[in-house]
């Protein structure tokens, strides 16, 4: 092996046909790679090569030897310790094994595959659920394969790349409308043709900058003119609405949604994306929704912690409580220390604090992290305006007490870095 | 004027506030390569041109949109849908 090796990249090798220099097809990263090592050269950590070396909680962490108070996971209602989710995954472990290798469609639907959907089904109150390996593949399958050529998808123009991948994948003509706007996406609904098919797609949380869509007038309007609607609720599943359904719940729109898209990697703690739905037609999708089909079924550990975990969610009204309680105080303890915060007031668990460029952003996030306290550092493409954010994101599991030490960090810090006087 | 010379000065009239460089515009001025532009700037500026001529412009057109004159034509086409 070695020296058929040694022989095929010998460059005395007179016999092998002459190659030319191609293009490198990495070259069009150059930019990129040149940006980010220039950053990097200002002596800053890498905000993106971050590993969390032991995880002891939900809200903590040891990175690099110290711990850390996360403030910067999905991890909206503390699941992942919870004890009767582990149970629920230990066992499944010992009783189904490691993994399905295979489709659901063939050999990868276990009892715990279609226990999990059950749970699903109660927690939305619909007829129909369908689990996908991962919140990203649900939205591309939905996407990809209701809307046909001749049927036109409208999104909102900060949607997340899943639901923009997913249009992408299909073949459906894509209509954008300005975010969050009633008014915009009036006007392009009625400039589409009254007869077309339409799948207006809607986010109940954009994640962002953690601002909820206004979805009573923008259900109202695409029912209106005839569209089919998906709200995606990844990040409100768990504490918006009376059952914890997600914003279109609170806006009290369930019964004119057609779809929700939801994930199990966010308040459920695990992996894993769903679609649940009360069309008469919805299970034909398991034959044609080529992101279900060719792909692995999630583990049978994996859908026993996430049923177990949307059962507890059915009864977590003193989590939800505290999760408000939490995103409330520390939305008005960073306003009052004089941080520009993306929405007026908390909207959802995410509490987004706009920062000037990426120079600054990275040298806040990096004196949080060395005070002990993890966020997420976004910038663009991801960030929707072109700007630089630091994304909060609570945990039911912060205590009070964790609350008011976060704020006394963000004050420390945003002094030392002149974000704040 | 022209049908398409009067398309061409609203559709230039509509790029102003995004010319940041001052970039003057033809035919064949590029919106990624002259303009310099990003998707959220081509966001912004498509939903503008969508809003004045009350037409739709598709993703999936404003794929093949590179150029201009490109747009000019797809707006003219567009409006005679109409």
């Amino acid at each position: 092996m070695t020296e058929a090796l040694n022989n095929a990249m010998d460059p005395a090798d007179e016999e092998r046909p002459p190659t030319v220099p191609g293009r490198d097809l990495f070259s069009k990263f150059d930019a990129l790679i040149a940006e980010r090592q220039a950053l990097l050269d200002t002596g800053v950590r890498d905000p993106f090569g971050l590993v969390m070396e032991r995880v002891l909680s939900p809200t903590r962490a040891i990175i690099r030897g110290r711990e850390t108070i996360l403030l910067g996971t999905y991890n909206y209602m503390g699941m992942t310790f919870d004890p009767d989710v582990i149970a629920a995954g230990k066992k499944a472990l010992d009783d189904y094994g490691s993994g399905t290798t295979g489709s659901r469609v063939l050999n990868g639907t276990y009892q715990g595959h279609r226990e999990c959907e059950e749970a699903l089904k109660e927690f939305y109150g619909t007829r129909h659920a369908m689990v996908f390996s991962t919140g990203y593949q649900a939205n591309l399958g939905l996407m990809s394969t209701i809307a046909g050529k001749e049927d036109f998808i409208i999104l909102d123009a900060d949607s997340h790349a899943s639901i923009y991948d997913g249009c992408f994948l299909g073949d459906a003509q894509i209509v954008r409308f300005r975010h969050n706007s009633v008014d915009d996406l009036a006007r392009r609904l009625g400039r589409l043709p009254a007869d077309a098919g339409k799948l207006v797609v809607l986010e109940g949380v954009y994640s962002m900058l953690g601002d909820i869509a206004p979805l009573k007038e923008m259900v109202a309007v695409a029912k209106r003119h005839g569209a089919m609607v998906v709200v995606d609720e990844a990040h409100g599943m768990g504490f918006f609405g009376e059952h914890g359904r997600g914003v279109f719940e609170e806006a009290g729109v369930e019964d004119q949604v057609d779809f929700v898209v939801g994930t199990f990697s966010k308040s459920v703690g695990t992996v894993g994306g769903f679609v649940v739905s009360n069309h008469p037609k919805f299970e034909v999708l398991r034959l044609v929704c080529r992101p279900y089909v060719f792909t692995a079924s999630l583990p049978p550990s994996v859908v026993a912690t996430a049923a177990t975990s949307i059962r507890k969610l059915m009864h977590a009204g003193e989590k939800r409580a505290h999760l408000w309680k939490n995103s409330k105080r520390l939305h008005l303890g960073l306003r009052e220390l004089g941080f520009d915060l993306a929405t007026p007031e908390a909207q959802s668990a995410i509490i987004a604090v706009l920062l000037p460029d990426q120079q600054t952003t990275v040298l806040m996030w990096q004196a949080l992290l060395e005070a002990g306290l993890y966020v997420n550092m976004a910038r663009p493409p991801a960030t929707p305006t072109g700007i630089f954010l630091l994304r909060c994101s609570l945990c039911a599991e912060h205590s009070d007490e964790d609350v008011g030490r976060i704020i006394d960090m963000f004050a420390t810090a945003g002094r030392a870095t002149g974000v704040i006087a | 004027m022209t049908d398409r010379t009067q398309t061409f000065a609203k559709v230039a009239e509509l790029i102003e506030p995004f010319n940041k460089k001052g970039v003057e515009l033809t035919d064949s001025t590029t919106f990624a390569g002259d303009l310099e532009w990003d998707s959220l700037v081509v966001m912004d500026f498509v939903a503008s041109v969508e809003d004045e001529f009350d037409i739709l412009i598709t993703m999936n057109m404003q794929a093949e949109i590179e150029t201009v004159g490109q747009l000019v034509d797809a707006v003219d086409k567009l409006k005679t849908e109409d």
